[in-house]
């Protein structure tokens, strides 16, 4: 973040508004800091597929360019990580999770996402809908680097960013809400930045 | 995962298990399920320290325990399930 007093009193409103645009407990950063929970998988597209498999056990495949055929969106969004620093006005390109999940037929509630590399994390599947989750494949204009989660990631801007699986590889529908990785050792199960839900009981 | 520099060495387990555990915890011995290496606690590859610790198998990643520090707690989780235990340290 530039110091406010760097900036022209114009844009003293946009200093205000990202003031508002940061949840509690958390700072602003330009950088965008790697946390890793084990090696970076590197995940080849011609080999990536990801997979959405329902509680009754039907699943869909799509390779990397059936992804790639989808609709493709420019996705502007602040993230914020449970490490406490936020960053704004990331920009992101993919597919909608809505797009993915518009054929599937569930009486699930719940999703594990599941990663190349083991990781997984628990959402409620109602936040993978109505145009606020992504299968991203882009960052910044680039490619999305395997540091940041490529090939391919998801992204739900509205949960602390550990909800966001790196190399996701699929989600599994269930019925019951069932911990990931980091959920199952304290972390908070559905991880709103707004109301600071880091940890169990938060 | 000799590829892998982003890593710390087991012996940064000493303090968060030591903890929680009245032994020499990284001196503990440890058998990789998935590919049968085995060895001490000390030689487990560590990622983190946030959002919490990881130790992996040196030989091919399998997460052998999580470890998550909290204000008054400890959080351990052995091998790559769900199953966790939370202590008191405060
Ligand atoms: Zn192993």
């Amino acid at each position: 973040m530039r110091p406010v007093g760097s900036l022209s009193p114009g844009f003293r409103g946009r200093a205000r508004t990202l003031t508002d645009r940061l949840p509690p407990g958390q700072y602003p950063t330009e950088s965008f800091p790697v946390l890793s929970a084990g090696p970076t998988p590197h995940v080849a597209t011609d080999g990536w597929t990801f997979t959405v498999t329902t509680e009754t056990g039907d699943s869909r495949t799509w390779t990397w360019q059936q992804m790639m055929d989808l609709p493709q969106e420019d996705i502007v969004q602040d993230i914020h990580c449970v490490t406490r620093w936020s960053k704004f006005d990331t920009h992101w390109r993919g597919v909608s999770l809505d797009v993915f999940l518009e054929d599937v037929e569930t009486a699930a509630t719940y999703v594990k996402a599941t990663s190349y590399g083991g990781y997984t994390t628990n959402l409620p599947l109602a936040d993978l809908r109505g145009g606020k989750a992504w299968i991203v494949h882009g960052y910044d204009g680039f490619a999305l680097s395997p540091e940041h989660g490529g090939p391919a990631r998801l992204l739900v801007p509205h949960l602390y960013l550990w909800k966001s699986a790196k190399w996701v590889s699929g989600l599994r529908l269930t019925r019951e809400d069932e911990p990931g990785f980091w959920e199952s050792v304290g972390y908070h199960n559905y991880g709103d930045p707004w109301r600071e839900q880091r940890n169990w009981g938060d | 995962m000799t590829d892998d520099l982003t890593h710390m060495d087991g012996n940064c387990l000493a303090g968060p298990l030591s903890e929680i555990l009245a032994v020499e915890p990284t001196a503990a011995w440890w058998r990789c399920p998935q590919c049968g290496r085995s060895g001490t606690l000390a030689q487990l590859h560590v990622y983190g320290p946030e959002p919490g610790m990881t130790a992996v198998c040196p030989g091919c990643a399998y997460i052998a325990l999580r470890l998550v520090k909290e204000e008054d707690h400890v959080w351990l989780a052995l091998g790559s399930g769900t199953s966790a235990v939370r202590f008191r340290t405060a």
